[in-house]
């Protein structure tokens, strides 16, 4: 029996849909910048603040890395309440989404940080700056440059990885979808519309994030160039 | 006072001792030329200088500051001891007038109007005026490390360090930031410089300081020192740099 494909119904629920797709954005965008936040705070502890802090973040770092983004979700959303904190579940998952991303995004950017030349940090601590300075005006930069394509695909991954958050009914994309396959029973339909969708999203925003960075870093392979001249001098 | 006064100072990594009680010291308004073989100890003593590298023992004074450790103290020296690396260090994500600025708006608040003044004056002090905009990539070696020269220039220092500053560089670059440099020693700079370029010594220091394992050699006014050396090691040294 030939399969026949019933989109009608799923069309009708185009409303539900579009708000799922905002809901995914907005949690995707707020995770992003309140993470990238987050990590550069802890880059800048641990490379500023001395030896405790700094496993201090290794640990929250691998604390997050190494257990599922499933479970630290649950952690908040039924863990919380117990200490007297009630998260409603679009907070929650706002906030698992920003630690989760912040660890990944602090090991990314670290690597950045380490990669800059020792005689840049020279340079800045010879001009009399304190270390915070040459951290904020000399190395986050050049650095961030660097690891702007592997923060991308970080924040990329934390866009579908957004999904996960349908498991405490927040209506983001995969809970609208999980919704519309409850009402009109076209489970095949529903996936293929919502896999389409989170494509599009996915591919839109690397594209955006590329653009964005060729904006923010006009001097990315600038960097580099610099750096290979002074090994080779 | 003298402006740099260096008294026995050792510096050893691990068991070796790269400095073995080094003692110098040079008037204000003075240049002094090290030179030597590699691993002398001459870009070590001219680090130990401004507290880029520490030192076991000794005594170190420029500008009026003691060198030790402390942050504080080290940043107060630095605002008065620039120095040029080898590598030229400018910032690749900030454009040439950024570079200068930086340290003087954010280390003595320097108003954003006045750092601009002064950032033009030394830009055309080494001869760059018309870069102001550019970025550090788009300019050559011999330009990136006279907007370094100039970078240092803008805080105002009362000495300045030169480490190999051209031996990155292409000879037919190499003139062109030695002659800001002999513009600098005429101007009354008191200037320290590790150098290869033995004629620059001769001509542009007033005292050159031979250093060998770790020890000075030998030092005296340039001219006689590279007319007559006394040891057989510089005497050595003098007549493989003639050849090379």
């Amino acid at each position: 029996m030939p399969i026949q494909f019933q989109f009608e119904p799923i069309f009708a629920e185009s409303d539900r849909i579009v708000d799922g797709v905002l809901l995914t954005l907005g949690l995707s965008f707020g995770a992003i910048v309140l993470g990238l936040v987050l990590a550069i705070l802890l880059v800048a502890a641990k490379s500023l603040l001395g030896r405790w802090v700094g496993l201090l973040v290794d640990a929250y770092v691998e604390l997050m890395r190494n257990t599922p983004f499933l479970v630290q979700l649950f952690m908040l959303f039924f863990g919380l309440p117990l200490l007297g904190i009630r998260l409603p579940g679009t907070e929650a998952a706002l906030l698992a989404m920003t630690l989760n991303l912040s660890a990944y995004a602090t090991e990314i950017i670290r690597a950045g940080v380490d990669s800059i030349h020792r005689s840049q940090l020279e340079a800045g601590l010879s001009l009399a700056m304190t270390r915070r300075q040459v951290f904020q005006h000399v190395v986050l930069m050049p650095a961030l440059a660097r690891v702007w394509p592997a923060l991308s695909s970080q924040f990329v991954l934390m866009l579908l990885a957004s999904s996960i958050c349908s498991f405490i009914a927040v209506p983001e994309l995969s809970g609208t979808a999980a919704i519309i396959e409850q009402n009109t029973f076209r489970s095949f339909e529903t996936y293929i519309v919502v896999t389409l969708i989170y494509l599009v999203l996915a591919l839109t925003l690397k594209v955006a994030l590329d653009r964005l960075g060729r904006a923010i870093f006009p001097r990315i392979s600038s960097v580099d160039r610099l750096d290979a001249k002074a090994e080779a001098a | 006072m003298p402006a740099v006064l260096i008294e026995d100072v050792h510096k050893s990594y691990g068991k070796l001792e790269v400095l073995k009680g080094v003692s110098l010291s040079v008037e204000t308004g003075q240049v002094v030329a090290l030179i030597g073989r590699s691993g002398s100890g001459k870009s070590t003593m001219l680090r130990c200088i401004n507290g880029l590298e520490a030192f076991q023992s000794g005594r170190i004074e420029v500008a009026g500051h003691v060198v030790d450790q402390d942050p504080k103290r080290l940043r107060a020296l630095r605002k008065d001891v620039g120095i040029v690396f080898q590598s030229y260090n400018l910032f690749p994500h900030l454009t040439v007038g950024q570079n200068i600025m930086l340290s003087p708006r954010i280390t003595k608040n320097v108003p954003q109007a006045e750092a601009l003044a002064l950032a033009k004056d030394v830009l055309a002090q080494v001869g760059l005026s018309d870069k102001f905009d550019s970025y550090p990539d788009n300019l050559s070696g011999g330009q990136q490390q006279r907007v370094a020269i100039a970078r240092s220039l803008a805080m105002q220092p009362k000495v300045m360090l030169f480490d190999e500053v051209t031996s990155a560089l292409d000879p037919e670059l190499t003139g062109e930031v030695l002659l800001v440099m002999e513009k600098l020693a005429k101007g009354g700079m008191t200037m320290i410089l590790v150098t290869h370029e033995m004629n620059f010594a001769r001509n542009v220091a007033n005292t050159t300081v031979f250093m060998h394992q770790g020890k000075i050699w030998e030092q005296g006014p340039s001219r006689e020192l590279f007319a007559a050396p006394q040891t057989p090691e510089l005497q050595g040294f003098v007549k493989a740099g003639a050849q090379g």
